[in-house]
């Protein structure tokens, strides 16, 4: 930027951004006018003021359809993990548009949203388990408690430890790295979303249900509430997982029907049938969660699941752009 | 109307197509449904419970034609995990429009799966067809060989069809032979699993069918959700599937409820029982529906 430059937009431009296009940034309204006045009137002499008459009902109309007021705030901390899990929120690929357009603001996030500290959040998604040895993510983990109202575990290692239960240290940079607890095992967590990673519908779903929660209507929050509810359930029932709880939450306590969820649910492929049971290859677990939390025994709700339809269709309905 | 859950229409129908019929149950309508959907796009691909390696022993399958389908027709008394295929179907498979039949359980497995897709990503927006099937209770292989080879003294390979009805499970053989024993020896074959099960006609399947309501030969079929009555009828339509009204039909409505009646109830009381109020010592068993 010149002296001319500065000069040039103190004589014009300051007095262009002042006068209308209050809503654009000075820069692109310096650049873009000229350009434009010459392309529309003959005339050298193209005044701003009149070119400003047209361009604000173009600005303002998106910005009174959208209801920012009413989203709600969601930001996605990362603690011990690989970041399956803010690639699996981002694999919601247009629908994350549109819950970012309509429903949640996100207000922290590492690559997509630039902060530095954790803010006040309505919906904190905590990617990872903590690691003991490491001051920052024990104090960004009792950070997150406090400014999120409703904190959720994303993910196997945040909820189960999953594949951060077997570290043992010594990686490069951080060889005492070797105690990580799942976020459970530190602070309240209220909702869980178990598997590895988790699926981007399941967090839609999550995301989708906590706005209704909260800026929902009567009947809105009391769907949200018994959609929840499972999941508020899985997270105040414990921070341990593994394919053994087939064995002994399901199969030992005489529920299982032998669908097969469980092995479709698991991503290793540790979970075959043998004779119409899952049979757990526990060399393979990774203490993800899936299995158990996919299985229609683990639990079920007939108010919700029988609802399938409506609440498919509603899905449907709102993640449209 | 609560025991038999949401339903749109309810009719006795049968496949149109004698070749279906020929190694069905009763009406054939789950193979006849898909056959037609297969044919018309409707679905890319159907899992269902194939032939296993053992005779009458099921392991599930995805059909994308017609003759894999048929390969697979015919009722199986024993546990076929269909939904361990589901995600493999839209992987492996690489179906975007998925078939599949199950159980009640299976397809509450499939309703949970879609509301919460916890391992299951990117399949709750690929099930175009469930179709369900009426279901008291299952067996697991090893109880089916039981009851046919010890009970029946028949050897399961020789088995050409069996059947459950009229309070009889019977075993049919090439020669025509068929020996019957009362469902009363049957029972302590079942799944445990089965004795918490709160769903007899399927209530969250797109369709669901089955022998129990109809004359031999014909199927009950309740057409449930906007997605089933839309294939339903144009299979009708198309004339694979021949549909009557339900009214005076001679067992009827009535003895399917009846029957989802008892067996709802019978679990209900089963799954209050598992809470042993009744006894201080005990401590109360897992309720799977919270």
């Amino acid at each position: 930027m010149g002296l001319f430059d500065k000069f040039k937009s103190l004589l014009f431009g300051k007095g262009d951004v002042s006068e209308g296009t209050q809503d654009e940034k000075p820069v692109a309204s310096k650049q873009d006018e000229p350009v434009s006045a010459m392309h529309k009137s003959p005339v050298n002499e193209a005044k701003p003021a009149d070119m400003k008459v047209e361009q604000k009902p173009i600005i303002q109309k998106p910005k009174e359809e959208k209801p920012v007021a009413d989203k709600i705030t969601v930001g996605h901390v990362h603690m011990s993990g690989c970041t399956g899990c803010l690639v699996s929120l981002a694999d919601n690929y247009e629908g994350l548009l549109t819950i970012l357009d309509k429903y949640a603001d996100l207000v922290y996030c590492l690559t997509l949203a630039d902060v530095r500290h954790i803010p006040k959040m309505d919906v904190a998604l905590v990617e990872g388990s903590v690691c003991l040895n490491d001051e920052c993510s024990m104090e960004e983990i009792l950070e997150t408690r406090e400014n999120a109202t409703i904190v959720v575990a994303l993910g196997g290692c945040a909820c189960y430890g999953n594949t951060t239960r077997f570290c043992r240290g010594g990686q490069q940079n951080q060889p005492q790295h070797e105690a990580f607890l799942p976020i459970g095992d530190l602070i309240k967590v209220d909702v869980y979303i178990p598997a590895c990673a988790p699926t981007p519908q399941q967090i839609r779903n999550v995301c989708l249900m906590a706005y209704l929660l909260l800026k929902g209507n009567d009947e809105q929050k009391a769907l949200a509430t018994a959609y929840l509810t499972p999941l508020m359930n899985l997270a105040a029932a414990g921070t341990e997982a593994c394919g053994c709880d087939l064995m002994t939450e399901v199969i030992n306590q005489g529920l299982c029907c032998g669908c097969g969820s469980c092995a479709a649910a698991c991503t290793v492929r540790a979970v075959t049938m043998q004779y119409g049971k899952p049979q757990v290859e526990r060399d393979l677990c990774i203490k993800c969660g899936a299995c158990y939390a996919q299985c229609p025994r683990s639990f079920f709700s007939f108010d919700v699941c029988g609802q399938y339809e409506s609440i498919t269709n509603l899905i449907t309905e709102v993640m449209k752009p | 109307m609560e025991y038999l859950g949401q339903y749109k229409a309810v009719y006795k129908a049968k496949a149109g197509c004698e070749d279906i019929l020929a190694k069905s149950q009763d009406g054939g309508i789950v193979t006849a449904m898909f056959a037609y959907a297969l044919e018309t796009g409707i679905i890319d691909g159907a899992i269902v419970a194939g032939p296993g390696d053992e005779a009458y022993k099921p392991e599930p399958m995805i059909a994308t034609t017609v003759d894999e389908l048929l390969a697979a027709r015919g009722t199986k008394y024993s546990i076929s995990p269909n939904m361990a295929l589901i995600k493999e179907a839209t992987r492996s498979y690489g179906l975007d429009k998925i078939g599949i039949v199950g159980t009640p359980c299976q397809i509450q497995a499939l309703r949970k799966a879609q509301l919460y897709p916890i391992g299951m990503r990117d399949v709750p927006d690929k099930i175009a067809l469930a179709m369900g099937i009426f279901c008291m209770e299952n067996f697991p292989y090893q109880g089916l060989f039981q009851m046919v080879e010890d009970h029946c003294a028949t050897k399961i390979d020789n088995v050409t069809k069996m059947d459950i009805g009229k309070g009889k499970f019977s075993v049919y053989t090439e020669r025509g032979v068929n020996s019957q024993i009362p469902l009363k020896v049957t029972h302590k074959y079942e799944q445990p699993g089965c004795h918490v099960c709160l769903d007899y006609v399927a209530n969250m399947a797109d369709i669901s069918t089955g022998s129990v309501g109809t004359p031999d030969g014909w199927s009950t079929v309740f057409v449930r959700s906007a997605a089933g009555e839309a294939a339903f009828n144009k299979a009708v339509e198309a004339g694979w599937i021949v549909a009557e009204s339900m009214d005076g039909v001679k067992p009827g409505l009535e003895l399917v409820t009846k029957l989802a009646t008892e067996k709802i109830d019978k679990n209900k009381s089963y799954i209050e029982h598992r809470n042993h109020a009744e006894h201080a010592a005990l401590k109360p068993l897992r309720n799977p529906y919270i």
